[in-house]
């Protein structure tokens, strides 16, 4: 019997993730999806210490290490670079987190994806700097807490709404924009092998649950993943070629039920709640609206 | 190749890096009533589970004896319990492990 | 010296560099525009456009990302070049330190222009001085044929299997960058038989999959990878001198080594400088010899690796050193008196002046030289800001 993704393994076990690691599956699924012929670029971010110390490594193809803001520009020189050696069968790929995308890498992500070389991008977006301990982000969703928006006697949790890069990339004009999340590997990898029809730069964006970060057992990752989904906090969606589809989760949950599940939000009170249902809700009807047009 | 200065290159694979000690809960799975489904393996972040040939394992059904079962590699696996949570039939059991 | 093979043209340094980086038959060019060095990367875009010159070039959105782009293209095994001023060096500065720590040997040109704020686009060398630290070897020009010859120079240097270290080629802006001369260009045949074609040990390769900088713990090889650096450094002198030999072979023009000699015998007081306002010291050095004041002048050409042998045997017979900095350290002095003044440490008790001068592109013209030897005559010490408005 076929497996439902690719078999091949290109992330090799020993790498010293945390337990339940949500960025780690991303990884795991886009090179099933790539293949061997490829070569990805990891700024400052959990990927460039999940593979460990030298002299190890933990995927079987080679992965440059870049400061925080390069990611972009560097998979741009990858780019051209194999090119010009006659190495167009290479897949480039940017692999960060949602702190060196949507924050301190925006520029060169948007830099990149401007010029038009053909490369992915990939965010593994868990939501905030969990390798440098949980601070917050541009792509924290609001109402989280972290480490530098805790709830004291002020309750100082993110008051502001989510910055979602796959939209500002949309918005952008990059051919081809997707997110997916690692609860469905196999839409994960699908829109992977989709975007390489793209001969262009491509951009997609995966939820990736921290346990560390979030506050929930390690087992839950996948669960929550799902949820973030069923409850339109995270909704999946393919841009391509002008052409946008939204995914309609199969189990509605409610923003509540899902915010229950991890103890970054265990502080909202029903109002705060609200605030945050209304924000997904007003998101959705957006995304809706993309799709008749 | 001659290299004559140092260059930070990371060649080894961390296959030598045995993250198995970690784990404080370890998952066994009761092959006579696992499905061969292989979700375990699709969400294992550890890599830590192998598909290989189960033809001389106890399975539930005979319609599913001719596929791969899932096998824990404990040299990695750190315990998460993802596979346990996940598992349709609920036949993986997270047990302490022993000092 | 071979006539054969070159011909003579009139052009500013900027477009020396530019002529330098074809001739070197660069793969990749990435960059971002900053004045003074847009002219170089305008002609290299033209040159690109004209298919003169067989490579891509890429524009980038910051200068950040111009050395992130070469980093990632010299991994990848094609030989790169950048090129920036001022305030766009210290936007790369993160990434100096990466390309040095990784062991790839990037070319890039500084055309040297002042820090703001103010402000101010005209010449000093406080750019590249902030940038003395990260592992490139750094290299002053004098004139535009100089610039040309070290570029190529540069290439050969940095891609030496024991060197492996990042070069850094600096001319004064507008001075060298934005002003013509006569330039001889060498063919091409010529410059292929001296710098032959670039191959990476270590490139970007599917089938050896490796980790490129990842990370260290304090017991890995962080240490041993950064002595490893200076240890290059150190070997990148004897590599340089053996390289400016062979270029003078071959092309007919000879640099010396690390630095340049000026009636520098029988000199009791020698000053110290790099760059253009070299050449003005000369100048004035050669006329108070005509007056029979025993006045010369080191100019230096590498300031990393530092050319701490050579300065003490140059100066071991003089009676007073003076260094002219066209940057400075805020509460210490100038960068190149503090070095010097290291090198010379317990091996020599002659007093040292530190001259900061022609910051911000103030003119630093004969009359000013001539007053820095009067007060090395007169026993001045210390650091003492030249032609500055309120003086003495």
């Amino acid at each position: 019997m076929p497996t439902s993704i690719p078999e091949q393994e290109l992330m090799e076990p020993g790498h010293t993730a945390c337990q339940g690691c949500g960025a780690t599956l991303a990884m795991r699924y886009v090179l099933k999806a790539l293949g061997k012929k490829t070569v990805v670029s990891v700024p400052a971010s959990c990927w460039a210490v999940i593979p460990g110390a030298m002299p190890n490594r933990t995927l079987d193809i080679p992965m440059v290490y870049t400061p925080f803001a390069a990611t972009g520009a560097s998979i741009s020189g990858l780019r051209e670079a194999l090119d010009i050696r006659g190495d167009s069968d290479y897949n480039v790929v940017g692999f960060a987190g949602d702190g060196g995308t949507a924050d301190i890498g925006l520029q060169s992500l948007s830099g990149a994806m401007e010029r038009g070389h053909n490369v992915f991008y990939i965010m593994y977006d868990n939501e905030g700097y969990m390798n440098t301990g949980v601070q917050r982000s541009g792509s924290t969703p609001y109402g989280a807490e972290t480490t530098t928006t805790p709830v004291g006697l002020d309750r100082n949790f993110k008051k502001q709404q989510k910055k979602v890069v796959a939209d500002i990339m949309m918005a952008q004009g990059v051919p081809y924009v997707a997110t997916a999340t690692i609860a469905y590997p196999e839409d994960l990898i699908r829109k992977v092998q989709n975007a390489k029809k793209t001969n262009g730069p491509k951009f997609i964006q995966i939820l990736a649950p921290c346990p560390t970060g979030w506050y929930y057992p390690p087992e839950k990752t996948i669960e929550v993943s799902r949820m973030a989904v069923q409850s339109r906090m995270f909704p999946l969606y393919e841009y391509s070629m002008g052409t946008f589809r939204l995914t309609r989760p199969s189990k509605p949950v409610s923003v509540k039920e899902y915010v229950q599940s991890q103890k970054r939000f265990s502080h909202m009170d029903e109002d705060e709640i609200s605030i945050l249902q209304e924000e997904v809700d007003r998101r959705w009807e957006g995304l809706l609206e993309k799709e008749t047009h | 190749m001659v290299e004559l200065v140092l260059v930070p290159l990371a060649e080894t694979s961390s296959r030598a890096n045995h993250t198995g000690l970690w784990r404080t809960l370890k998952p066994v799975i009761d092959y006579s009533s696992c499905i061969r489904c292989e979700i375990c393996w699709k969400f294992c972040p550890d890599n830590a589970i192998n598909l290989e040939d189960g033809r001389k394992t106890p399975a539930p059904n005979q319609k599913v004896i001719a596929f791969s079962i899932p096998v824990i590699d404990y040299d990695y696996c750190k315990g998460c319990g993802i596979c346990a949570n996940e598992c349709p039939e609920k036949c993986i059991e997270m047990n302490f492990e022993e000092e | 010296m071979r006539e054969i093979g070159s011909k003579t043209s009139i052009m500013t340094g900027n477009e020396a560099v530019a002529e330098g980086v074809r001739l070197s038959k660069v793969g990749f060019i990435s960059a971002y525009p900053i004045t003074p060095q847009t002219t170089i990367v305008e002609k290299l875009a033209e040159m690109v456009a004209n298919r003169e010159i067989s490579a891509r070039y890429v524009e980038v959105e910051s200068e950040h990302s111009a050395m992130a782009a070469v980093f990632a293209s010299e991994i990848a095994g094609v030989r790169s070049y950048t090129a920036t001023s001022s305030q766009g060096l210290l936007y790369m500065h993160e990434m100096l330190h990466w390309v040095a720590g990784q062991r790839l040997p990037i070319v890039m040109s500084v055309v040297n222009r002042a820090i703001g704020p103010p402000w101010n686009i005209w010449s000093d060398q406080s750019d590249s001085m902030n940038q003395k630290d990260t592992g490139w070897i750094q290299v002053y020009s004098e004139s535009n044929q100089e610039a040309m010859d070290t570029l190529i120079m540069g290439y050969r240097i940095a891609e030496d299997s024991g060197v492996m270290l990042p070069f850094m080629s600096m001319e004064d802006a507008f001075i060298l960058s934005h002003t013509s001369e006569q330039v001889v260009i060498p063919d091409q045949e010529l410059v292929d038989e001296f710098l032959p074609e670039f191959h990476l040990d270590f490139k970007v390769d599917s089938d050896r999959p490796m980790g490129y900088g990842s990370y260290s713990t304090p017991d890995g090889p962080f240490m041993e990878l950064k002595k490893d650096m200076m240890e290059s450094m150190w070997q990148s002198a004897n590599t340089i001198k053996k390289v400016t030999g062979e270029f003078s072979e071959i092309f007919g023009r000879d640099y010396g080594g690390l630095i340049e000699e000026y009636m520098t015998d029988g000199a009791e007081y020698l000053l110290v400088a790099s760059g253009t306002v070299a050449s003005t010291a000369k100048y004035v050095a050669g006329k108070m010899r005509a007056d029979g004041r025993k006045v010369g002048i080191i100019r230096i050409r590498y300031f990393r690796p530092f050319p701490a042998e050579d300065i003490v045997r140059a100066t071991k017979d003089a009676a007073h050193i003076g260094v002219i900095d066209r940057s400075v350290s805020f509460g210490s002095g100038g960068t190149m008196f503090n070095e010097i003044k290291a090198a010379l440490y317990g091996r020599s008790d002659i007093p040292v002046t530190g001259f900061v001068a022609g910051i911000g592109g103030r003119d630093v013209k004969e009359d000013d030289i001539e007053g820095m030897i009067d007060m090395m005559a007169a026993g001045k010490e210390g650091t003492v800001f030249i032609n500055t408005r309120g003086d003495q």
